[in-house]
């Protein structure tokens, strides 16, 4: 029986759980009823869910921990066997043998590739079977003991709300608790495995090498080409450089505009038309750059006399990334813009100040950390942004500030690292950890920033 | 300077100063330049604005219009009329042979993809094989099957062309494949047609024999386990921050979390699907399974920040009455805040699942990159998904790929324009304002 299949068979079971505690609460309601005993405590339908979350909460647990510890105990019970004894040692080789071994007894591979995994089939066969059986079971039973042992509480005064509203308050909590355990696990996994490149690649040469052309195979104390320097230096220049410098001006002058100037009805309508900018997928964006955008810059280039002028330019790039940028900027000045009192704009219009002398000389400065926090968030955002320069700027490292020259970024050297047929403990994996623990490490500086700044600019306002 | 000497400057100064009786003359040429000086820069500042906001459309409008220009020509393919004498081709089978339940088996010894071959060559010579795509043979097999009564006499079959002739037809391509395209037409034996083929088929090698349907389908499988996941938890943990949460270090520690989750980068979460998922929990690699878990990662703080609004947004009094009839605090919030703040709950959820649903980086990362060429049929097979296989696509060297990518982008945009004109409809049928 499959894992879901018996998750189905859980819940369906629950649901028998849930119909049962309800009925009998219903023989407590009708015996009560004219009875001397006064009203029965709860609800029946609360009897019922008391008795079947009893029932499925220990059993689905029990089901995603087995699911978890078995493959091991499999893998150990078919080491175990006498045929296994002539496995190679070498760990790599004795992994791929168990992993084709385990894909034919589970049917999704049909002819053995080496001769000792299609011996080894039925042997996983049998203890892939024994052990599933075994989680059913136990699966099974821990059901019937919790449904039973929650329908033997049932009593005419038994607290069942209160019960089954305290199980309510944990799940809520365990809900919100998830959000902490997703950002340790993001920080663990990236640390756990910075940790292992770093014994491998000493982390100065990682942060202060120029010479980005990783090895596979790495030598301690020697140069292996995990200098990351240019990288930062690409994600800079593309993320927080050339897309700020388009991002910015539109951004805030598209929002100056159409706060200040436009009417109600372009409002209404260009409001919306800006927000398309930001849902338009990535990589969207990723192929226009690649397919229209950074040919005309070559072009362009080629005709402004610039010899070395690459088909994948950081400019396409650096461009298309801050039109997407766009409205974010746009959203983050409206809002530090709206926030300044009224009493300061109209005291400037009343002075005799045109519109746009109020919003050079007392707006834009009021709302300046706003925006500044807002143009920080943006590019937070820009340097984590991953299609668009997969598809538009190179792979090649390259420590230059010629925009008409190809540039690589950190996220496209995660995606490069992790996209070709490593396993998992290679340097090449482990560096695209290390990349990402910089740039997880450098946007939650950013977006801390970026939020402290705007809250206590609207605090002062308040 | 110290007040004092400051406040006795002041004085000397009045004195020295010659106050002017008249008013300030606003009609005199020198008032007048100043004004028109300041209300030109007044113009030039509005008309900034207005170029800022014109050409952030004109690009929007540019990007639209140069998908729908390519993508338009994806949903279409060229045929070629092949001329089936199938009594004489086929030895003889009769309708009868294949229909029922063998007809499987008898299409089977058919040698289908030889008879096309010969019919072909017949009719176009030698090199007739390569006017044909790869698919054309399972093409003809679905017509039969289709249609028995086909294989009792000669037939005209309009089969898709090869993708060199494709791009021929439709816009300039290779010289050799013009040449062909020019020799077909004068036998009025080429013609397009609307490629079902791009909407049912999966990914493949040639072309003019991709389809979406695959990626689409692996796409749906990956939202559904994460609207699962991220639905009920994004907003459980919205009704506990905002109902039930007491001010202390935890708390805070969960709204720390959960701002920051919604602004790392996507790559990130991709990498921890990698670690934790594959390598630590061995679940299989480029699965729905596996997608759906990393994006649900991702869309929950969204969907908690605004599930967070739409419960703020329920005015007290509703809490304080049904609490004053005796609702204990678990069913306040149940029977009467949730149903209250679903509306906005659904839409931010919505907006939410849009964003996933464009998202590509972290399906990367997890491997949902591979060649898919059949519809996944679990949530454990290998998929991807409808922006990878853009991305895949965009990677292509045959420029058949070209006008694919971009019509599998329009469905994309298509897809995700409905989501969020749905978002906007429910806020603006079931917005409440109190």
């Amino acid at each position: 029986m499959t894992g879901t299949a018996l998750l189905f068979l859980v819940l369906g079971l629950g649901l028998v759980a849930w119909i049962v505690g309800r009925a009998r609460a219903a023989t407590f309601v009708r015996a009560a009823k004219g009875g001397p005993r006064g009203q029965v405590n709860s609800l029946p339908s609360y009897h019922g869910w008391f008795v079947a979350v009893c029932a499925v909460v220990p059993a689905v647990l029990f089901m995603f921990i087995w699911q978890s510890v078995s493959p091991a105990l499999v893998t150990n019970m078919v080491l175990s066997a006498p045929v296994a004894s002539d496995l190679p040692q070498d760990g790599f080789s004795r992994a791929a043998i168990l992993s084709e071994a385990r894909a034919i007894a589970q049917g999704l591979q049909t002819t053995a590739f080496q001769a000792q995994s299609e011996k080894l089939a039925p042997l996983y066969k049998d203890a892939l079977s024994y052990y599933s059986w075994i989680g059913m079971a136990g699966t099974l039973v821990l059901l019937f003991a919790g449904g039973a042992f929650a329908f033997t509480r049932l009593k005419p005064d038994f607290r069942a709300r209160n019960k089954v509203e305290r199980l309510v308050m944990l799940g809520l909590l365990f809900a919100s608790l998830l959000a902490i355990i997703t950002t340790l696990g993001i920080f663990a996994s990236l640390i756990f495995e910075s940790y292992q490149f770093f014994s491998m690649v000493s982390p100065f040469e990682f942060l202060f090498g120029t010479d980005w052309n990783p090895k596979s195979v790495v030598t301690p104390g020697a140069n292996n080409g995990y200098g990351a320097i240019p990288l930062f230096w690409g994600t800079i220049f593309i993320g927080a450089i050339i897309a700020m410098l388009v991002a910015i001006p539109l951004g805030l002058m598209s929002a100056i505009f159409l706060t200040q100037y436009a009417s109600t009805n372009v409002r209404k309508w260009m409001k919306p038309i800006l927000e398309i900018l930001a849902g338009v997928p990535t990589v969207v964006y990723g192929y226009f750059a690649a397919l229209t955008v950074a040919p005309a810059i070559r072009d362009f280039a080629v005709m402004l006399g610039v010899s070395n002028a690459a088909s994948d330019n950081a400019l396409a790039a650096g461009i298309v990334m801050g039109v997407m940028i766009i409205p974010l900027v746009s959203s983050m000045s409206d809002d530090s813009i709206a926030a300044v009192p009224n009493a300061m704009r109209d005291g400037s219009l009343a002075m005799g100040a045109t519109k746009s002398e109020t919003i050079k000389q007392v707006l834009l400065p009021a709302a300046l950390p706003g925006v500044v926090g807002g143009v920080l968030l943006a590019v937070s955002r820009a340097i984590g942004e991953t299609m668009i320069v997969v598809m538009a700027a190179g792979y090649t490292a390259n420590l230059t500030a010629n925009p008409f020259d190809t540039i690589t970024t950190v996220t496209v050297q995660i995606v490069a690292l992790l996209t070709g047929d490593q396993d998992f403990g290679s340097p090449h994996t482990l560096a695209a950890f290390a990349l990402g623990l910089a740039l997880f490490v450098t946007t939650f500086f950013l977006n801390y920033v970026a939020l402290r700044v705007v809250k206590r600019y609207r605090e002062a306002y308040e | 300077m110290s007040l004092c000497a400051w406040s006795n400057a002041i004085v000397k100064h009045m004195n020295n100063a010659t106050i002017d009786p008249t008013p300030t003359d606003w009609n005199g040429v020198v008032m007048q330049k100043r004004i028109a000086k300041r209300y030109a820069a007044e113009r030039r500042f509005k008309a900034m604005g207005f170029f800022a906001v014109a050409l952030s459309t004109l690009f929007l409008a540019f990007l639209l219009f140069t998908m729908l220009g390519q993508g338009l020509r994806g949903f279409q393919r060229t045929e070629i009329a092949v001329e089936f004498d199938f009594p004489a081709l086929t030895s003889g089978a009769t309708a009868a042979s294949i229909t029922g339940p063998n007809a499987d088996t008898t299409l089977n010894s058919m040698d289908i993809p030889g008879i096309v071959e010969l019919a072909v060559s017949q009719q176009y010579g030698e090199q007739g094989g390569e006017l044909l795509t790869s698919a054309a043979a399972a093409n003809v097999r679905q017509k039969l099957a289709d249609n028995p009564q086909l294989v009792t006499a000669k037939q005209t079959l309009w089969l898709p062309a090869d993708s060199r002739l494709d791009v021929a037809y439709k816009r300039a391509g290779e010289p050799a494949a013009e040449k062909t395209v020019a020799t077909l037409e004068q036998k009025d034996a080429l013609r397009s047609g609307f490629n079902w083929t791009f909407l049912t088929g999966a990914d493949a090698t040639d072309p003019s024999a991709v389809g979406i349907w695959a990626a689409f389908k692996g796409s749906l499988m990956t939202m559904a386990i994460t609207l699962l996941l991220a639905f009920p938890i994004g907003v459980f943990a919205a009704l506990y921050l905002e109902e039930y949460a007491p001010k202390n270090k935890l708390t805070d520690m969960i709204e720390v979390s959960i701002n920051n989750l919604a602004a790392v980068p996507s790559i990130i979460f991709g990498l921890l699907g990698l670690a934790v998922f594959l390598t630590m929990f061995g679940m299989p690699r480029s699965s729905a399974l596996v997608g759906g878990l990393t994006l649900a990662l991702m869309t929950m703080p969204v969907i908690v920040i605004a599930g967070r609004n739409a419960v703020k947004s329920v005015p007290p009094s509703i809490r304080e009455a049904a609490l004053g009839i005796g609702a204990s605090p678990v069913q306040v919030v149940f029977h009467h805040v949730l149903p209250l703040a679903l509306p906005g709950i659904l839409t931010g959820t919505i907006i939410g699942m849009a964003r996933a649903l464009g998202e590509t980086a972290p399906l990367l990362m997890i491997g949902m990159r591979a060649f898919i060429p059949s519809a996944p049929q679990g949530f454990t097979d290998a998929a991807t998904a409808l922006p990878v296989q853009i991305y895949l696509w965009s990677d292509e060297v045959n420029q058949g790929f070209v006008e694919k990518t971009s019509a599998a982008i329009i469905v994309l945009l298509i897809f995700l324009l409905g989501m969020n004109a749905l978002a906007i409809y429910l806020r603006n049928r079931f917005e409440t304002r109190w």
